[in-house]
């Protein structure tokens, strides 16, 4: 949850991934306005209900209601959701949401449905939270995020990542493996 | 959002499991079909491995992060063995595991005191040579420490907040952010790293370095406006950046003196130049931020109207939204600076978004011209159907304003709402559709009905309307404008029409306080009228209108009593010996359903005991009626000499667990200078018939099964005074065995006692509801010297609604104005309330309530009375209960 003071600040109030059927698949809350899991589902519900009947395909569309604003987007059988407060710029809460189709959609190599997201789940709720921590934007370009999800840089701790030289042959032989396997479990 | 508590810990997954046939096929795809808490908390154990493996960990902390976002909770057993073995695979050397844990223990954190272990190891990591691993454990430490800890880091992020890796800086500063809070005396240390870190080429390292500086002078007006001129002459480069300086800017100049005349706005140009910025953000921030000031002219608006028409032919439905979002509120105060746009506007009517159409055509119809009005309704009408009721309310407002506007084309915007009227739609929809009919009626008919009255013959007909001005004509946009008509008539008209012009016109002067002066001076004409009647009127009601003769409140009574109550009150008076006058504040104010015959209630008093109703014994739950009690009352030969005008009854109480023997319920009736209690006895055990025997003014003589019987205790008390204070209450009586086959009543009987409930008597029973007119006048006619005002703290609330309603309930006064609703949303609110003490002293209370975000209520109750005292005993109801 967040404790932001300045009211001047963007913040972004939820985060939702829900599947065809307006189920959550991963979401995050960040503000007191909604603290349990049925008002949780209840918003989740009347959000999918204003929104499913929109096209939201080709460009990501806005609607306005209960004093939120909600920026969505519908890629595969998936519906991705950023909400503000009514007062907020809503190309700001568009750019969160760019991020974040974006970033899934590289870190899942475009295969998004929901069977994919499921079985990668740890990723999209990864990349969730190098957007955004505690409602604030952490970051909105979607290769810096899943370059941080998938840690890449960060790969032989120590040393050995900042003196690029001194990487055995088999630690990089073993990483580029790892590499491989995860592309191909994908 | 209605959550029981039950609720609000159940996992989301129920439903899932129980269409388990039917979607069988999909869920098996998932790789958490069937998945179990406890199952996944013992494949946690895992994590406690010697070499643990890196894979099969990150699927475990994926599943229990997946059961968190379903809405399962971890007892706090759970997690925190789910944090300690967590921890233990910080020795692991696997980098995507280490993020998993990372995530994990942000989300599975348990209390301050175990979070020490980890601490370590997260310190470790900060002073790794990894950025990935810095920035990450700076957010996890900020996460989990407390202030006496941040202490002991303190070093270490001030070091990040100026790491030359950007991901590790705006990660400290973003968690400077929400320290700020608990910590604002540790942050503010880190001002100088946080000033450096503004100076950075990186965009979010530079977004979150300026809104921190702003936050750290949150509370300083002349810091902010320091910080923000050195910050507009350096190049804030970050688009994010560039919008919260934006705001800052706008906060300043709404904040700043207003300029005088054509002097130019301070940092105009700052948000003119940010129009041409790169980042459409930033762009539309600062057209936002231009259409938003203050008294803007329409020479600062052009350049951000031209950029957000631009916006409206966007691909992007977000653009165009954003874009028409803002026309439309501009259009509210500068419907000419909007015109330009309206091309672009047409089009956007049938845009696929409805907000966005919707927007569109109320933006449309507030800066339309006389002529494009056909045209919009019938692209309206088009589409009614589809969108939702409160956008339909938006666009039946609109077409109100339109038609006040236009009467040229009125029928053709009656015609439209007319049709919408018919179709489908909820209540509030209807209600804006029926108040915009009325309004219309209103305005348009009356001035139909004035031009009718210039060349009318008819007598009859004239002063009819007249009368309708008189009442109707107050309450319209505009009333000054029917002056004219009326006055034209005590002119030229004959006697009759005359004197109803005359009381029409007062009627103007006694509603609308600014025609008060401007009415006294026409009505002064009309004391040297020829005729009786029309001068007599003048007089009296010039009178009332200059304060006497019962004020201006005189010149058109408005009776909010029930007129049947009134016409039994009045028989009641008529047929009493009585010399004081009649008192109409005594006659109760709802209407009271009347079940009994009134056969004997004039002269209830010498009735004598047999009078006494017996109602069904469910009658003694049911809240009986004031006028039930009035005549109840004086049918009792030894209550008669109180007079039968109770001042108030309260409701009933009871004195007795459910189920009991015997059920009492007492009623409180206050008098000018007594209180009376009123005991409402039932027996329900068979085979026992009681007797009252003492302790009763008016004992009962007997409590037959299942029977409603009334007992009364008198009590004096100086007149007009209160007095406090609970009773203890205990039922005495003898019960005489009755024999179930003969039905014969035993001779002797024995005694015996019931304990009953305490009984208070609160100042609140001496207050009763009363509707005041016009709060705002009744306020200022009191002393304010009679003012007392305090604060209060509510606790926690469901929401405001339910404060204002127990509030109101525990005063037991009047909600005037319509001030008890709250509106849905509102973070704080005012009540109106008005009361009468017994002895006629009017006493008015003003609250304020506001709630915060942790649903805690605070109320600041201010009320005035006639006397201190009153004042103070209102407040004492509060702080009682």
């Amino acid at each position: 949850m967040t404790n932001i003071q300045d009211p001047t600040c963007p913040v972004v109030k939820c985060i939702l991934l829900l599947d065809s059927e307006g189920k959550r698949i991963a979401v995050k809350y960040y503000s007191q306005d909604w603290t349990t899991v049925s008002s949780q589902s209840n918003f989740e519900k009347s959000l999918w209900n204003k929104t499913k009947g929109t096209n939201a395909r080709q460009e990501a569309e806005i609607v306005m209601f209960d004093d939120y604003i909600a920026v969505y987007k519908y890629v595969g059988d998936l519906m991705f959701y950023v909400t503000g407060s009514q007062d907020e710029n809503e190309l700001i809460l568009y750019s969160v949401l760019q991020c974040f189709y974006e970033a899934v959609s590289g870190l899942l190599r475009q295969q998004i449905e929901k069977k994919t997201v499921l079985e990668n789940l740890d990723l999209v709720l990864l990349a969730i939270d190098e957007i955004l921590d505690g409602g604030i934007i952490l970051e909105t370009d979607p290769q810096l995020v899943s370059s941080r999800v998938t840690m890449r840089g960060a790969e032989g701790e120590g040393p050995s990542a900042s003196m690029g030289g001194a990487q055995t042959f088999s630690s990089a032989f073993a990483s580029a493996k790892e590499h491989l396997a995860r592309s191909l479990l994908k | 959002m209605a959550s029981t508590a039950q609720d609000s810990t159940a996992p989301l997954r129920g439903p899932e499991k129980k269409d388990e046939e039917d979607m069988g096929e999909e869920t098996e795809f998932s790789p958490f079909y069937g998945i179990d808490k406890g199952a996944v908390l013992q494949e946690s154990r895992c994590f406690n491995d010697p070499t643990p493996d890196a894979r099969r960990c990150q699927q475990v902390i994926t599943k229990l992060l997946y059961l968190l976002n379903q809405g399962e909770t971890f007892t706090k057993k759970e997690a925190s063995e789910v944090f300690f073995a967590s921890t233990k695979l910080f020795q692991n050397k696997d980098v995507n595991l280490r993020r998993m844990v990372y995530m994990c223990i942000k989300d599975i954190c348990p209390s301050a005191d175990e979070v020490i272990i980890v601490t370590s190891s997260l310190m470790k990591d900060m002073n790794s040579t990894t950025d990935l691993y810095r920035s990450n454990a700076v957010r996890v430490l900020c996460r989990i420490i407390d202030s006496q800890l941040l202490m002991q880091v303190e070093r270490y992020l001030k070091q990040a907040i100026v790491d030359k890796s950007p991901v590790v800086a705006a990660a400290a500063l973003v968690m400077a952010q929400q320290l700020l809070a608990a910590n604002t005396e540790i942050v503010k240390r880190w001002v100088n790293e946080i000033q450096e870190a503004a100076q950075s080429k990186n965009h979010m390292v530079q977004f979150h370095a300026v809104a921190l500086l702003h936050a750290l002078r949150a509370t300083d007006r002349l810091a902010i406006s320091k910080l923000v001129s050195s910050l507009t002459k350096a190049s804030v480069k970050s688009p994010l950046g560039q919008c919260l300086l934006v705001r800052y800017v706008a906060q300043v100049v709404a904040d700043s003196q207003p300029g005088s005349g054509t002097e130019q706005r301070p940092f105009y140009d700052f948000l003119e130049s940010c129009l041409r910025h790169k980042a459409e953000m930033v762009i539309f921030e600062a057209a936002r931020a231009i259409c938003n000031l203050k008294d803007v002219t329409s020479r600062e608006l052009a350049p951000a109207i031209t950029v957000l028409q631009l916006f409206l032919s966007s691909s992007k439905p977000v653009l165009r939204f954003a874009a028409v979002r803002t026309l439309n509120k501009v259009a509210m105060t500068h419907p000419l600076a909007v015109t330009n746009c309206n091309i672009d506007m047409e089009s956007l009517i049938v845009d696929q978004n409805r907000s966005i159409a919707t927007l569109a055509i109320t933006t449309l119809l507030k800066t339309g011209s006389e002529s494009s009005v056909e045209k919009l309704l019938k692209q309206i009408g088009g589409f009614m159907s589809d969108i939702a009721d409160d956008f339909k309310i938006v666009v039946v407002e609109a077409i109100r304003s339109l038609c006040l506007k236009f009467p040229a084309k009125h029928r053709a915007l009656m015609n439209f709402l007319s049709n919408v009227l018919r179709e489908e739609g909820g209540f509030e929809y209807k209600k804006a559709i029926v108040n915009s009919i009325l309004l219309l009626i209103q305005e348009s008919g009356l001035s139909h009905l004035c031009e009718f009255i210039e060349d009318c013959e008819f007598t009859f007909l004239s002063s009819q309307i007249l009368h309708v001005l008189g009442a109707e004509g107050p309450q319209t946009k505009e009333p000054s404008k029917y002056i004219r008509y009326i006055y034209n008539r005590i002119i030229l008209e004959n006697a009759t029409v005359r004197a109803a012009a005359v009381s029409s016109l007062a009627s103007f002067g006694a509603k609308v306080e600014s025609l008060r002066p401007r009415v006294v001076l026409l009505l002064q004409r009309a004391l040297l009228d020829n005729d009786d009647e029309v001068r007599d009127r003048a007089t009296l009601l010039l009178k009332q209108l200059g304060g006497s003769a019962g004020g201006a409140g005189a010149v058109a009574p408005t009776l909010d009593i029930a007129l049947s109550n009134m016409e039994r009150m009045l028989s009641d008076y008529v047929a009493g010996p009585t010399d004081r006058p009649f008192d109409i504040t005594v006659v109760p104010k709802s209407a009271t359903e009347t079940r009994r015959s009134k056969g004997g209630a004039g002269g209830g008093g010498g009735g004598g005991a047999s009078a006494v109703p017996a109602p069904s014994a469910s009658s003694a739950v049911k809240a009986s009626t004031t006028e039930e009690y009035v005549e109840l009352l004086k049918s009792v030969p030894a209550l008669a000499h109180l007079g039968g005008d109770i001042f108030k009854s309260c409701e009933p109480v009871r004195l007795t667990e459910e189920d009991t023997e015997y059920a009492v319920f007492a009623v409180k009736h206050i008098f000018d200078s007594h209180i009376v209690f009123q005991f409402n006895c039932t027996n329900t055990i068979a085979e026992q018939a009681d007797e009252f025997e003492e302790e009763t003014v008016v004992p009962l003589d007997s409590m037959p099964l299942n029977a409603v019987g009334h007992t009364f205790t008198v009590l004096a008390r100086p007149p007009n005074s209160w007095a406090l204070g609970k009773m203890a209450n205990i039922l005495r009586f003898r019960v005489k065995e009755v024999d179930p086959s003969s039905g014969e009543v035993e001779e002797e009987g024995y005694e015996d006692e019931y304990q009953l409930e305490d009984l208070e008597v609160t100042p609140a029973d001496y207050i009763k509801p009363v509707v005041v007119p016009n709060f705002r006048n009744s306020w200022e006619e009191l002393n304010p010297e009679s003012e007392k005002s305090d604060d209060y703290g509510l606790g926690h609330r469901e929401g405001l609604q339910e404060a204002v309603e127990a509030v109101i309930s525990i005063l037991g006064m009047q909600p005037c104005e319509g001030t008890e609703a709250v509106p849905p949303n509102a973070r704080s609110h005012t009540v109106l309330l008005a009361g009468i003490f017994v002895g006629n002293a009017e006493v008015l209370v003003r609250m304020s309530f506001g709630i915060d975000s942790a649903s805690d209520v605070a109320m600041k109750l201010v009320v005035r009375a006639d006397t201190d005292k009153i004042a103070e005993a209102v407040h004492s109801i509060i702080q009682n209960a």
